[in-house]
Parts: structure tokens; C-alpha cells; sequence
């Protein structure tokens, strides 16, 4: 067990352990979504029969939680640390359990549980039962056996593991500011990377994003999407859903959407995020 | 005799769902063994976050042999229906079946036995199925399994008289747990390892070496003391909270107590806020000082003895703790930037139902409502229109939306510091209670009507949209509602007629009062009232103006039934209604209604007609007044009257006058007890 020190030095530690386990390093997609389940290599690939293990970080945008950078442990884009393992493994919980250890946490010294929490993303049309693993009465790991994706039956069944890199490394390093994390070893803060996008990027989500052009992305990216799907191109099409999806979020940060409209373009979303889903489905039994 | 011991071992069970676990599994082998013809003296059912355990005791080792029997048809069949019963019963021919006589025709018979053997033997099938039909509130697959489970199932103990029950459970296609004899102890303070058990005791001892308590009363019992000695130690006492209890022991193998506390500014929010937010963002107990009040104090159960003496729990927890009750103040402090009232208008775009309009409209009818009930029991009118059209305003606040379970209580806090007075403050505050059987009920005049005004607005508008409780389901809580109304109307002492509060708050949503909708709250007061001991007879024989009126009746008419003279009475009054039910089917008579004075003949009758009139002025002013029992030794002391005249007076003269005039006398007792109760139905 190694002391961890860093913001980077825990990705590095989750990264080897999950290496070791067998896990494919992927690098984080190259698109603003959500959430680590956003990524294609969560949601498609945890359809269909072949085995698949992974574990990325990936950037993850939620506008309305932004705060310009005033607020302790409150961002516009924190980072996820995403495990997928299929099909989940009959020893997952000490898999788990032992990357705790692998980034410091001696469960003989913490206080360590599974506590009941159903997972549901609306918009993914996505399912799964599991828990979310507390530490000494803190969230610190989403752990979920996906049951369903796009509407459609996992099978096997993928284990995912969600750990929120800020929240872990706070509580690891014992810092109550985000932005003083240590990045690295060597004195560099996570306020120096990372404070100006906050700042900024909260602006922008906030009062100076487009409305009119989002609206008009949003169509554009919908009929994309729906275009490349009468192609048979899941991937492609799926970024485009992936983009819808950010586009309403940020409209919704804007303020410019009603509760009631809400609902609609959130199940616009889920249309195209099954549409991906079961052609993808197609691809893969082709 | 032989036992039976189960255990499943799994990945961690929600809470919530482990009791009924526990008594689901324990019903579905128990059924399975009685269907096998299998008896057992005891089942005793444990659970754990990792396991449910079965031990059932007495079980005989073997079953007897059973012999059953199959009819066929008669002798005198067709062929065909005699081949085909053969057919059935697997024999060649009629020589293996045989004959006996039913109703006077002879039929076959086809006799099977089958042989009893080991009971271990049919112990297999029937704990998998058992296992296979487990009911959860949701389930899940894992891995390639294709059965649904609460969580991946990981072990399987079935142990008869400490032998491996031969059997096993499919997962899949290719995969499946098989039986067997050892389990794993806690988590973190065990090797880890699995281990083997030969019995229940050594099952248990075992894993209380291995720092699993699993027992759920002992688990409970061992955290409600912890708890309390931890309160202690530190000179103060832990609030008592029964669901947050549960839910430990749900959660914990091995409960261990720490005590923390937060900073002291924290206790300027309100103490429910604390309380609330510790119960239910943490699973904390709260911590009282000698005079009930808050302190800064917390305490957790940890599911490990740690090797650091709590040190890093205690850090950890005060830390989240720390972040927790910053929100909440900022919510605290955020809400009372703006006045209570000016956060009403945000009701009109929250839902009350989707086919019963938004909250404002709510809001709306609880301040008219409110107010005509304050008018009718004599509290102050305006306050109760103020606290009525202000009850809802909390909803829209950042508290509310955030702990929900806080509604009426924070509006409470916000209007009292919005300088909306303290009778409009608390009417707010408790506008939702009593919310069940042990919840108190509000007293002050004003917050009653508002209580009453919210419970019949949601009764009425449920059932005028045709959404009424059916067998368990109930997602409104109107029974919960219903009850509240009646508790509310008796313990305060309130006579109004529920007709007419039904009428006025339907009046408010321009429809009728629904038909059926008296009559269920009537249901609910007589379960209550049947839950407090009274019995059914009397509460069925009652009727009255108000509730309170009913209650005061079968309240009364049960002491006056316990003494000897009420029994007496009772006697004798349900005489004179039988003999007069008699007569009236016998010959449909319209009776006359009134006595005849002049043609009352026997003496004794002359005495009972006097005594009667002679009572009449004070029996009514005791009527009037409610004053059942006071009415009721008013007849009973013209009791003897009564039996006299029914041992020396025939009714039936053959004189038609003298008859009828002596059925208006029993027409007349009817009369008087009916003021009290329908007394045939004693």
C-alpha cells in the first residue's frame, strides 16, 4: 500500500491496478459528455456477448454545476475514473475492495460499506442495481451490475465502477478546497490548472452560450444522428446523440428550458440513444 | 428428531428489504416442507447485510410411507373410459385396480403408494425452489447468470442433522451454486477464509468468532445499548429513533460506536434540519443534553472494530458531517433571505395531482376551508386563512426541496421569522400531523382546522378523481388522512357533522360530495375505535350526528353493557323489539305509536306507562345533553317495571285494542333505547 500524494498520482495508482487486473487502458473520449457511462466504451460496449474490460478517466461536464470557480468542491467538469468489467466477475467486490487498498484506504482502518442505490440514466434509457460504497460515511465509488442499456437486456451482465476523482482525492489527501489539491508531486495545485476554466467555462455555460445556435445544434446534431443511423453507422451516430445530450445540458444551464419541455428533450435523447444502442447491436451480430 | 439449517450467503442485501426477506424464505421452505408432508416443530429465521439463515427444528428423519389413491371411473364405463383410466394409472389390467361402492355405484380404484424414504432426500429440490421463488422489491442478473436475485448469490449452506443436503441452485446455462457446509465471516475482521459448520450452534458460534452477530433482535439490542452508553459516557442521552435503528442494524455484522461532534454555530439551524439531515444523508443519532436539546454531538456505527481506535471513522465522518450541515445552513440562510409569502406564488408551478391542478390551488382552498372550519369551532378566522394560504409556501424553499420530510415544519420556522405570529406559525408547522398512530395531534384551535382543513381537501379531491385505497395499495395515504381527520375531530372534541365538512370542502373543487367516500372514513372510525378495544357489537349498533357523538355512545353504552343492571336492561329491552318484530311480520300491522291511556288494563301496565312518562323530561335533557350512560340508568331503573309487565300481561289479548295498545308500549321502550343505539344489533 502507497501512500498516494497526488491528484495524478491516484489516476496513476487506479490505472495500474486496474492494468494489472486485465483492464484495457483507454485514453479519455475526445467529446464532452456527462458522465463516465456516456462514453461508447460503456454504453455500447457493455451490449452484446463479448467479454470487455476497461477502465479510462474521462473529463465529465455538468454545466449547472458549475460555480466560477467559488464554490469548495462544486465544478462544471470534474473527472470520473470508469471500471467495465464483462462479465462481471464473481470476486468484483474484493476487485473492488483491494483498489481501495491500492490507493491507501486500510479497511481496518476506515469504515467501509455497501449501501443500497439503484442506478437510472433517463436519458441512456440505461438500468442497473448495485450500491454506492461509503467510507467513513462518504460516497465514494458508484458500484453498479448494468442490467439494461438503450432498453436493451445486458447480457452478460458488466459490472461498472464509478469513483469521483476530486471527491477520492480530497478525502485521500484530507483537502477541504479542490483547488488546492497537489496535482502532482512537485507543488503544482489543481486550482492552477484547472481554476480559469472554471471561471470561464461557468461564464460561458451560464450567460454566454448561444441559445439560438444550441437550439439549432441540438436539431442539427437529433437529424445526424438519426441520419447515420438509417446507415448503420452506430458509432458515428451515437456521437451525435452524444452531442444532443450535452447541447440540452447546456441549454438547461442556460435557464432557457421549461420544467415541462424538459421531459421532452430528454426523452428525444433516450430515442437516440436506443436507436444507437440496437444498431450497434446489429453491428456487432453482423 | 432432525434440523435443518440454511444459509445464503450474498453480496450486500438493501436494509430496507432484509426482514421481509427473512420471513419470505422462511415461508417458502416451511409451505414446501408441509406440501412434502414433511412436519417440523420450530423455524427460526436470521439475517444479516451478507445472509439470510434458516434453522427449522423437529423435522422427522424420514417420511412415512403414503398411499394414495386414484378414482376412475365406474364399473359399468365404457371400455374406452376403463382402458384410458388404466392408461393413467400405468397398470395392464382391471385385476390391479379395485372396486368400492360409492352412493350405490361401484367404481375403481387405483391405489399407489409412495414410499416415504429419507427426508434429506426431498430436501434438495424444494430448498432450490424455495431460493428460486425469493420475492424482491427488484432483482437483478450477474455475470452470465440468467435467475434473478437481489444481488449475486455466492454460497449456499444446507446442512440436515449436519449432513450436506445433496443438491444444488442454477444460475445459468452452465453455472450453478452447489450445497454444501461452510460460509464466510465479516468482511474486514475475518481471514477472510471460508470455514465449515456441523450444526446451528457451531454455525452461529462460528461466526460470532468470525465477528458476525447473526441474530437481528441481538444485533438491534447491542446497538440501542452501545448507543445509549456511548450518550453516556460524554453525560448526555441519544434520541431515541426507531426506523434509523432498524436500518443499522441492516447495514452492520459487527456495530461499533463513535461519538463526534460538529461545530457549535451549526446549532443555529433548526434542530429537526440536524437531526433530519444526520438521520437521513448519514444513518448519525442524534444527541440530547439533560434538557432535551440538541448538541453538537453525532453518533455512528461503524461494521468494523478499527485498528486506530476510531481516530481516522471519527475524522472522516466529521468531515462529511462538516459539508452536510454547510449546505443546510446555506439553505437556512438562503431561505430566510426572502419572506414566506413571497415564496407562494412559486406554487403554481408545482403539482398537486395532474388531474387535481397545481399547489396554488391548492393553497387557494386550504385558506378558504381552514377558515370556515375555524369559524365553526370558534377559533380565530383570519389566522386560520393566513396559516391556510401560507401552509404550502415551504415546498418551493431550498430546505424543503432538499429534505422533503421537513415540509410544514420549516414552514413553521420561516413564517414565525417572516412575522406571521406564533398561531399562524404553529398552525403551518403542524399542519400535516398527526401523520400516524403515534404521531401527535395539534390542539391549538387554529392549527387544528388547518390539519383538518389539509387532510379533507386531499380525501375528497383523491375520491372525486376515482383515486381510492384498494386492498393494500393506498399511494395517497388517504387512509393514513382519514384516520387524521378522525383523530383530530375526538381528540379535540370537535362535534361538527362529517357530512358537512366533506360537503364544504368539496364545495371547494365545484363537485359533489363522492358517494362512497362518508362511508369509508366510517370504516376507518370503526377500526379505530374497534383497534381500542371496544366491541364489534356496540360499535355496529351506534349511530350519531358527529364522530364524537358515535364514540361518546360506544364509550358509554360499553360501561352501562358491563354492569349487571345494563346487562339486565338489555335483556329486557331486546325483548320487547323481538316480540314487536315478530308481530310486525306476522301480520305487517302498522302499530300505533302512541299508548292509549284509557285502555290500559293490567295494573302492571299501568305502572310501566306511568313510570315511562314519568322519566320521558329527564331521559331527553340527558339525550340532549350526550349523556348516554345518565339516559340509559333512567330506563334501567324502570327495568323491573318492564319485567313485570312481560311476566303478568299477555300482549297477545285476544282483545285487538288491548293488544295493540300493549305493542305501542314495547313500541314506545323501542323508541326510547333507539335514541341510544340500535339495541337488536347487541
Amino acid at each position: 500500500m502507497e501512500k498516494i500524494k497526488s491528484f495524478q498520482g491516484l489516476i496513476l495508482a487506479l490505472q495500474d491496478y486496474w492494468a494489472k487486473q486485465g483492464c484495457l487502458i483507454l485514453q479519455p473520449y475526445d467529446m464532452e459528455m456527462g458522465a463516465g457511462t456516456f462514453n461508447p466504451a460503456t454504453t455500447l460496449r457493455t451490449l452484446g456477448p463479448r467479454d470487455w474490460k476497461v477502465a479510462y478517466v474521462q473529463p465529465s461536464r455538468r454545466p449547472t454545476d458549475g460555480r466560477y470557480g467559488e464554490n469548495p468542491n462544486r465544478l462544471q467538469m470534474h473527472h470520473q475514473f470508469q471500471v467495465i468489467v464483462k462479465p462481471s466477475p464473481d470476486n468484483s467486490q474484493d476487485l473492488y475492495l483491494n483498489s481501495l487498498l491500492a490507493i491507501g484506504i486500510d479497511p481496518m482502518k476506515h469504515d467501509l460499506r455497501f449501501v443500497e442505490d439503484d442506478w437510472e440514466s433517463p436519458t441512456l434509457g440505461a438500468w442497473g442495481l448495485g450500491w454506492e460504497v461509503w467510507c467513513d460515511g462518504m460516497e465514494i465509488s458508484q458500484y453498479t451490475y448494468f442490467q439494461q442499456v438503450g432498453g436493451l437486456d445486458c447480457a452478460p451482465v458488466s459490472l461498472e465502477l464509478t469513483y469521483g476523482l476530486e471527491r477520492l482525492a480530497m478525502y485521500v489527501l484530507d483537502i477541504d478546497n479542490v483547488y488546492d489539491l497537489p496535482y502532482n508531486d512537485d507543488g503544482y495545485k489543481y486550482g492552477e490548472v484547472f481554476l480559469k476554466n472554471e471561471q470561464q467555462m461557468s461564464a460561458y455555460n451560464f450567460e454566454f452560450a448561444d441559445t439560438d445556435q444550441l437550439f439549432q445544434q441540438f436539431t442539427f446534431a437529433e437529424n445526424s444522428c438519426k441520419f447515420l443511423l438509417d446507415k448503420k453507422l452506430a458509432l458515428p451516430a451515437y456521437e451525435q446523440c452524444m452531442k444532443a445530450s450535452h447541447t440540452f445540458n447546456l441549454l438547461d444551464s442556460r435557464g432557457v428550458i421549461s420544467v415541462l419541455e424538459r421531459q421532452g428533450y430528454i426523452a428525444k435523447v433516450r430515442t437516440l440513444a436506443k436507436g444507437c444502442c440496437e444498431v450497434w447491436s446489429e453491428n456487432i451480430a453482423a | 428428531m432432525s434440523d435443518l439449517l440454511i444459509e445464503l450467503l450474498s453480496e450486500e442485501i438493501p436494509a430496507r428489504m432484509q426482514v421481509a426477506a427473512e420471513e419470505n424464505f422462511a415461508r417458502l421452505v416451511t409451505d414446501r416442507l408441509k406440501s412434502n408432508g414433511i412436519a417440523f416443530e420450530k423455524c427460526e429465521a436470521c439475517s444479516t447485510p451478507r445472509r439470510i439463515a434458516l434453522h427449522i427444528t423437529g423435522i422427522p428423519s424420514a417420511r412415512e410411507d403414503v398411499t394414495e389413491e386414484l378414482k376412475g371411473p365406474a364399473t359399468t364405463a365404457p371400455e374406452q373410459a376403463i382402458a384410458g383410466f388404466l392408461k393413467k394409472a400405468g397398470v395392464a389390467s382391471v385385476n390391479d385396480l379395485t372396486k368400492r361402492d360409492v352412493k350405490g355405484t361401484d367404481y375403481y380404484f387405483f391405489e399407489s403408494v409412495k414410499k416415504g424414504g429419507a427426508t434429506i432426500d426431498v430436501l434438495g429440490a424444494l430448498i432450490a425452489e424455495a431460493i428460486a421463488n425469493m420475492p424482491w422489491p427488484k432483482s437483478m442478473r450477474w455475470g452470465h447468470s440468467t435467475v434473478r436475485w437481489v444481488r449475486p448469490l455466492h454460497g449456499i449452506i444446507a446442512l440436515f442433522d449436519g449432513k450436506v443436503v445433496n443438491g444444488l441452485f442454477e444460475l445459468g446455462a452452465d453455472k450453478s451454486i452447489a450445497f454444501g457446509n461452510t460460509t464466510k465471516g465479516h468482511r474486514f475482521m475475518s481471514d477472510g477464509k471460508s470455514f465449515e459448520v456441523s450444526s446451528f450452534e457451531d454455525y452461529r458460534a462460528k461466526l460470532l468468532a468470525a465477528k458476525v452477530i447473526l441474530d437481528r433482535a441481538t444485533r438491534k439490542q447491542k446497538i440501542w445499548s452501545d448507543v445509549q452508553e456511548t450518550a453516556k459516557a460524554a453525560g448526555f442521552t441519544a434520541l431515541e429513533d426507531e426506523k434509523l435503528l432498524e436500518e443499522v442494524v441492516g447495514l452492520v455484522e459487527w456495530p461499533v460506536p463513535f461519538m463526534g461532534s460538529f461545530e457549535d454555530h451549526f446549532l443555529e439551524i433548526p434542530a429537526e434540519v440536524i437531526t433530519t439531515s444526520m438521520r437521513e444523508n448519514q444513518r448519525y443519532f442524534s444527541v440530547l443534553d439533560k434538557n432535551g436539546k440538541l448538541t453538537n454531538r453525532f453518533i455512528t456505527l461503524a461494521n468494523v472494530q478499527p485498528t486506530d481506535d476510531g481516530k481516522t471513522i471519527i475524522y472522516g465522518n466529521e468531515k462529511v458531517l462538516r459539508a452536510r450541515l454547510s449546505d443546510a445552513r446555506f439553505f437556512w440562510d438562503q431561505d430566510l433571505k426572502q419572506k414566506l409569502e413571497s415564496y407562494a406564488p412559486r406554487l403554481e408551478q408545482i403539482r398537486f395531482h395532474e388531474k387535481l391542478g397545481m399547489m396554488s390551488e391548492k393553497a387557494k382552498r386550504l385558506e378558504f376551508l381552514a377558515g370556515t372550519i375555524a369559524g365553526l369551532i370558534g377559533a380565530d378566522v383570519k389566522a386560520a386563512e393566513r396559516a391556510g394560504k401560507l401552509a404550502k409556501a415551504d415546498l418551493v424553499t431550498g430546505m424543503v426541496r432538499e429534505f422533503p420530510e421537513l415540509q410544514g415544519i420549516m414552514g413553521g420556522y420561516y413564517a414565525a421569522r417572516s412575522g406571521e405570529g406564533e398561531t399562524v406559525a404553529a398552525a403551518i408547522s403542524t399542519h400535516y400531523s398527526p401523520l400516524g398512530p403515534n404521531d401527535k395531534c395539534p390542539t391549538a384551535p387554529v392549527s387544528v382546522a388547518l390539519a383538518l382543513a389539509d387532510k379533507l381537501d386531499t380525501i375528497v379531491g383523491f375520491f372525486s378523481i376515482g383515486e381510492k385505497p384498494t386492498g393494500s395499495k393506498d399511494p395517497f395515504a388517504l387512509r393514513r388522512a382519514a384516520l387524521g381527520v378522525i383523530r383530530l375531530l375526538l381528540e379535540n372534541k370537535i362535534a361538527l357533522e362529517l357530512s358537512d365538512l366533506l360537503k364544504a370542502s368539496a364545495d371547494l373543487y365545484g363537485v359533489k360530495v363522492p358517494d362512497d367516500l362518508e362511508s369509508f372514513i366510517l370504516d376507518r372510525f370503526k377500526v379505530m375505535m374497534k383497534g381500542e378495544g371496544h366491541p364489534h357489537n356496540i360499535i355496529e349498533a351506534v349511530s350519531g350526528t358527529s364522530l364524537l357523538d358515535m364514540k361518546t355512545r360506544i364509550v358509554q353504552l360499553g360501561a352501562f353493557l358491563e354492569t349487571d343492571k345494563g346487562q339486565d336492561f338489555v335483556a329486557a329491552a331486546k325483548r320487547a323489539i323481538n316480540i314487536l318484530e315478530t308481530e310486525e311480520k306476522k301480520e305487517k300491522l302498522s302499530l300505533k305509536d302512541q299508548v292509549s291511556e284509557l285502555s290500559l288494563v293490567a295494573p302492571e301496565e299501568k305502572d310501566l306507562y306511568s313510570a315511562l312518562v314519568s322519566i320521558s323530561p329527564k331521559f331527553d335533557s340527558h339525550i340532549k345533553k350526550g349523556e348516554y350512560e345518565g339516559a340509559m340508568m333512567c330506563l334501567a331503573d324502570v327495568r323491573d317495571k318492564v319485567d313485570l309487565f312481560f311476566d303478568k300481561v299477555v300482549v297477545n289479548d285476544n282483545n285487538p285494542d288491548i293488544r295493540a295498545n300493549r305493542l305501542a308500549m314495547l313500541s314506545k321502550i323501542r323508541l326510547f333505547v333507539g335514541r341510544i343505539a340500535d339495541f337488536s344489533r347487541l
